[in-house]
């Protein structure tokens, strides 16, 4: 079977640097902006980290978690979420979803990317971090476990990708399944990171981990919608029958995700309404300072808007599935910045009923810190960009001849090999292991 | 579901002669049991305080975790705000200026008749379920195995920053000299290590309000602070339920005095009567 022999580039759908040469003047400069947003958040973080963090950025003794973070947990969130729509199809089977598994995947590396890029101008000692988490793990750190698991995540999902370019489907199903379940691992210990602080009644409780997965599923179908069409813009090409088919499984399933976040939502300002440790934060939110965070960005942008808009695309009105998610997305960053920030904005001794803590503490974020989160943004971006290049819009190579035996498989795209006497589906089933 | 009916008008006096001692004694036990439970509950509820707020479990315990078991009793009445406990910690370990280890929160009174402000030493309670123990991915906040002080290995601090977060009593912060979390170690570096008794902040309070001690011996006022009924003793932030080691009292009281002076029955001394 001398047709099995691809050659790798194509099999890979790579097309290399090329690409980014004969991309259009446009969007050179669209990467050229996002290259420099990149290079200038990370001078500035640098420079934060020379001259040192308490002199440049916003956050406090008390107020010790700040935009960095929120930025951060942005991050993890999309790229937990991506991975999380993305197994339906590619290890669950769903035959929908498998077109989008290979963008979702890459993607998703590269938010945990960012998302590393942004936490390394957070945390003051990122080296000694490497050394002292192998040396002298703390087992019962949430944040030990969550730093651990989203590292071998990463991992997993870096190998997941390589097994998806080489059309490796038991293998590539595996490293997902894995890559699901140490993601699943990881991102409920984020949300306990931050549930399991005693002092804190605004974040403490099971809530938090169990939200997080949730709200990491909505960001995931959220944001491969928004990159799907982005790249239909991009490239017009890459839609076909079987990826109108994945995005609007992927809207159905984006517009119960967003459902299933408002009923949380809701629960979480009426409990925190009659809660005496939550009672001022959620009163902040619906008409204190952070009333416009959470009316306007959290629940106009994030929720309602995009579930109006995504209903009424019936999934199949690109443009404004773009423009449902794209806003969404920035609804999302404030999600995640209106967990963070109020959560510390009542002191510990706030309750003792002293003249010192009387007040809200108060945050806002400064120049460094806008800068380095727009590092990670930018290294996100520009890795989008780049990819729907160079990866060719995370397609196979459709003008290359199939070759001998071959056919393109209706489910993920790919090309399979029938064997003797089989038929095209019985083929599908046996590469995606589906009995 | 019919009830019977029971018309009490027509029933006939059994007399209480019916009744024999055993039913009587019976009775009688149901009755001290219930209240003896009431009575129980009221001496619980007494003590109940201090058994949160001792070191460990409910109760007077004859046994703490460590020992010597460092602990600071602050009497809150008898600090005037004076702000020398804070220089002498800031001097004493080294703290820059944007940074403290220890403070002195102020609370407002209204109608009160004896006094309008009430000050309030805090600083890290070396809880013997440190929040912040817990939370540290490498280690390198601990208790000291054999004293219980939450020290810091400052090597390995990655400046994370979460225990910044779940301390609740606001004890932490980051030093950029050290390029780790510092924090009270009851002046273990400086002061204890090297033979002294007392924290500096303890040794430099004029008033009294701050009182430090080893609480598993018996001789020391801490221990005799702690161990006592007649007033009352709290934490802060019980709910959190850290097992803190800074107990806090009312300060300027007469009952105190006589503790510390071993006369127990000055008020009720039988023999007086």
């Amino acid at each position: 079977m001398a047709g099995r022999m691809v050659d790798i580039s194509k099999r890979w759908g790579f097309h290399g640097v090329d690409a980014l040469k004969n991309a259009s003047p446009g969007y050179k400069m669209i990467m050229g902006l996002f290259a420099l947003l990149a290079l200038a958040g990370a001078a500035v973080g640098l420079h934060g980290l020379l001259v040192g963090y308490h002199h440049v950025y916003g956050v406090t003794r008390q107020v010790s978690w700040g935009l960095l973070i929120s930025a951060y947990i942005f991050c993890v969130v999309t790229s937990t979420g991506l991975c999380i729509v993305s197994s339906i199809g590619h290890v669950f089977g769903g035959e929908a979803f498998m077109p989008i598994a290979k963008r979702a995947v890459y993607m998703s590396i590269m938010f945990m990317f960012g998302g590393f890029c942004i936490i390394f101008f957070d945390i003051e000692n990122p080296f000694r971090m490497a050394i002292w988490n192998v040396l002298s793990p703390n087992f019962v750190s949430n944040m030990w476990w969550m730093g651990t698991l989203y590292g071998a995540y990463l991992v997993f999902m870096i190998i997941e990708y390589y097994f998806l370019l080489e059309q490796n489907h038991s293998l590539s199903r595996l490293m997902g399944f894995l890559g699901l379940v140490v993601g699943i691992a990881a991102h409920s210990n984020l949300g306990a990171v931050f549930g399991m602080l005693h002092g804190r009644p605004f974040w403490y409780g099971p809530y938090l981990p169990i939200y997080f997965i949730f709200s990491a599923a909505m960001s995931g179908g959220c944001a491969i919608l928004f990159f799907t069409t982005l790249g239909w813009k991009i490239n017009p090409e890459i839609m076909n029958q079987r990826m109108e088919r994945a995005v609007k499984a992927v809207t159905q399933i984006t517009i119960f995700l967003i459902s299933v976040i408002i009923f949380f939502t809701i629960w979480k300002i009426i409990t925190g309404m009659v809660s005496e440790g939550k009672h001022l934060v959620i009163m902040s939110f619906l008409s204190g300072d952070y009333s416009i965070n959470f009316w306007v960005f959290e629940i106009f942008l994030g929720m309602f808007l995009p579930l109006f808009l995504l209903i009424r695309s019936r999934g199949n009105n690109f443009n404004l599935i773009m423009w449902a998610t794209g806003l969404m997305m920035i609804g999302i960053f404030f999600m995640r910045y209106d967990i963070v920030i109020p959560g510390q904005m009542e002191s510990v001794y706030h309750s003792l009923g002293v003249v010192e803590e009387a007040n809200l503490l108060t945050y806002t974020p400064s120049f460094h810190e806008i800068m380095a989160s727009l590092f990670g943004i930018g290294v996100i971006a520009l890795a989008y960009f780049v990819g729907e290049k160079m990866l060719n819009g995370h397609q196979l190579e459709k003008h290359e001849i199939v070759p001998e035996g071959g056919y393109i498989c209706p489910g993920c795209g790919a090309i399979h090999f029938m064997e003797e006497g089989e038929t095209e589906e019985d083929a599908m089933k046996r590469h995606h292991r589906i009995w | 579901m019919k009830f019977p009916k029971i018309n009490f008008d027509t029933l006939k006096n059994e007399g209480t002669k019916s009744v024999t001692a055993q039913e009587r004694r019976n009775f009688l036990k149901l009755g001290l049991t219930v209240a003896g439970v009431y009575a129980g509950g009221k001496i619980l509820s007494l003590t109940s305080v201090i058994g949160t707020a001792h070191a460990s479990g409910v109760g007077f315990v004859e046994k703490y975790p460590y020992n010597p078991h460092y602990s600071m009793v602050i009497r809150q009445t008898l600090c005037i705000d004076c702000e020398k406990c804070v220089d002498a910690c800031k001097v004493t370990n080294n703290i820059p200026d944007y940074g403290y280890r220890t403070r002195i929160l102020t609370k407002k009174y209204t109608g009160k008749l004896d006094k309008q402000v009430e000050f309030i030493p805090v600083l890290c309670n070396h809880c013997n379920s440190a929040p912040c123990v817990r939370a540290c991915p490498t280690k390198a906040t601990y208790k000291d195995p054999v004293t219980g002080i939450v020290r810091m290995e400052s090597k390995k601090c990655i400046g994370c920053k979460t225990c910044m977060l779940a301390c609740p009593y606001d004890a932490r912060y980051f030093s950029a000299e050290r390029r780790a979390v510092d924090k009270c170690d009851f002046c273990w570096e400086e002061r204890l290590s090297q033979g002294e008794k007392l924290t500096a902040c303890a040794a430099a309070c004029p008033t009294g309000a701050r009182t430090f001690g080893n609480l598993t011996d018996p001789e020391n006022i801490v221990y005799k602070l702690v161990h006592q009924l007649e007033e009352q003793v709290w934490v802060l932030r019980p709910a959190d339920d850290t097992k803190p080691n800074i107990f806090y009292m009312k300060g300027n009281m007469r009952s105190v005095d006589n503790i510390l002076n071993e006369q127990r029955f000055k008020y009720f001394d039988p023999d007086k009567i």
